[in-house]
């Protein structure tokens, strides 16, 4: 018998689509319809022959299978057991996993981070230094004329979030395209620069230049120099008189700015200037979140401890400072004694030396596939896909809360990281006593 | 030739993970270096020739790309993952954040090298174990 489910919610990037129709057959998957490349490539493959079934323990360099119960002991007792473990992940499941996850490390005496640390983490640091002025995607679909992404390329990233929320999308007040404008400013003539009415092209590691130059013009200030980051200072004022005489204006920004030299202080400048700009006129900023639920990690982390990332409570009390207490330093300083990994693959995604650490620690890893992480882990818990054989709560890249559905049950056995990770917590509170 | 390396997201990248990280969409398309069509020529190298990419973090064989987001002369592009990962540079400046976009790099042609596969990558990180 078929069915099809109306409004599912994406599992993707931070668009968190929730307008997916899934039609289910035989307990299948058997058509998708309103969902991107990425989306499709997942309800496609989700479970290829790279699925794990089943939980496995390493043994002399070789992995063997065993029970849940056998892996989530193992696992136990390894976090039990270190001085001062990592949980690692947390962007690709839900909100109610996400709070297991913080009361683990709060009875280990570990560090949890999300993998915000090595995405929008120096947005945050931004946020936290200048504040933020933001709405929801709803008000930008509604009311927004002017948009900007800034080092960020929704057409690959966020294929949806042009159509969905900013120039092709079918606003109350804005309904057509004409009726707003797109600015891009980027280092490559990227697939959304093509699309844009202005593309900015600047040089890389030069944006809070870029953005300082701006801020200047907004102000009526005159920039005594030809160019800044390449661009010609007539461009700059021309997009400063953009900014100020559109009627609600928004700022979208992309890794670009994060990665690159500057960091948060490139932030800072971003920020700086949409707060400038509220002097003339209405203007917004947000920052394109990239997992489904990297927004919610953040959320859960922060209202429990306080903070919303990298929290280390080896002193017994949330302490957060980023740098220190980071993923990437705490690896390459070789400081963590082992690793809990969920829903991440750290060891694709982090610079070699971060690695070489995770390589030479007890590694556990709770992923429904196969990765380059799971392969140098000691533990691999397979777990049921949260939006596809699982529901639970995620945090759109603006902060508004969905529920995933659950489309079709999961392989026989497998359970929710939720519930693995409430077993691995009652098993270490005994452990720990 | 001296160049910036960026590193990122791809539409393609993002298929190639969902497919699976041991398929062979993934490796084609992330284990790639997209370079601006004016450097391809001064480099001499064609579409789908190996090139090497060297940091002072290390170095990696990739297959050529002409981009399709061009002009961008004089900077490189490799979409996230392991392959670019061999090159990135683990310096944070205390932010938790390592350059992930922007590194010095140079590339030049490598038409008799392999493209290494992930475990080989894995491997390599390891030292061989």
């Amino acid at each position: 018998m078929e069915k099809t489910i109306y409004n599912a919610v994406c599992t993707i990037c931070g668009c968190c689509c929730d307008d997916l129709e899934v039609k289910v057959g035989d307990g299948k998957i058997v058509e998708v319809k309103n969902a991107c490349a990425i989306s499709l490539s997942k309800f496609q493959n989700y479970n290829s022959e790279e699925r794990i079934i089943k939980p496995m323990i390493k043994k002399n360099g070789e992995f063997k299978e065993c029970s849940f119960k056998e892996a989530a002991e193992k696992a136990s007792m390894i976090l039990a057991e270190a001085e001062y473990p990592l949980i690692y992940g947390l962007s690709l499941t839900s909100t109610e996993a996400i709070g297991k996850a913080v009361e683990l490390a709060e009875v280990l005496g570990g560090v949890i981070d999300n993998t915000t640390s090595v995405c929008h983490g120096p947005s945050l640091i931004g946020v936290h230094d200048i504040g933020v002025v933001t709405c929801t995607l709803g008000e930008i679909k509604n009311r927004a004329d002017l948009i900007i992404y800034w080092a960020s390329n929704p057409v690959f990233s966020h294929p949806r979030h042009l159509a969905r929320y900013t120039i092709f999308s079918k606003g109350k007040f804005r309904k057509e395209r004409k009726e707003r404008k797109l600015i891009v400013v980027d280092v490559r003539k990227t697939a959304t620069a093509k699309l844009a009415d202005i593309f900015i092209q600047a040089i890389p590691n030069q944006d809070y230049e870029l953005l300082s130059a701006l801020r200047m013009a907004v102000k009526g200030e005159e920039i005594y120099l030809d160019e800044v980051a390449g661009v010609p200072v007539n461009k700059i004022e021309e997009l400063a008189d953009l900014m100020i005489s559109c009627e609600f204006g928004v700022l979208f920004f992309g890794l670009g700015l994060t990665m690159s030299l500057g960091k948060s202080r490139n932030i800072d400048a971003a920020l700086s200037l949409v707060r400038d700009l509220n002097e003339k006129t209405k203007f917004l900023i947000m920052p394109m979140r990239g997992h489904y639920n990297v927004t919610g990690a953040n959320e859960v982390i922060a209202w429990q401890t306080g903070y919303p990332f990298a929290v280390d409570f080896s002193q017994g009390y949330p302490k957060y400072n980023p740098g220190e207490t980071t993923t990437i330093e705490l690896l390459t300083r070789g400081e963590c004694d082992a690793a809990l990994i969920i829903g991440s693959d750290p060891a694709a995604h982090f610079p070699v030396s971060a690695v070489k650490h995770l390589m030479k620690i007890p590694v556990i890893t709770i992923d429904p596939h196969k990765n380059a992480t799971t392969l140098i882990s000691n533990v691999v818990i397979p777990t049921a896909i949260t939006g596809i054989e699982v529901e639970g709560t995620v945090y759109r890249m603006d902060g508004v809360p969905l529920e995933c559905k659950k489309l079709v049950e999961p392989p026989l056995g497998l359970k929710s990281d939720e519930e693995i990770l409430t077993e691995i917590l009652a098993n270490v509170k005994k452990l720990k006593g | 030739m001296k160049v910036k390396l960026i590193t990122g997201r791809s539409l393609q990248q993002g298929v190639g993970k969902e497919t699976g990280k041991f398929s062979i969409e993934y490796f084609n398309n992330v284990a790639i270096c997209e370079l601006d069509p004016s450097d391809m020529e001064t480099l001499n190298i064609s579409p789908g020739e190996n090139v090497v990419v060297k940091t002072k973090f290390g170095e990696v064989i990739l297959k050529a790309v002409k981009s399709m987001q061009a002009p961008h002369k004089g900077v490189i592009f490799i979409p996230y993952g392991p392959w670019a990962n061999l090159v990135t540079d683990p310096e944070t400046h205390g932010s938790g954040m390592p350059n992930f976009k922007g590194i010095e790099a140079e590339v030049s042609p490598a038409k008799e090298e392999k493209i290494l596969t992930l475990k080989e990558v894995l491997e390599k990180i390891s030292g061989g174990k």
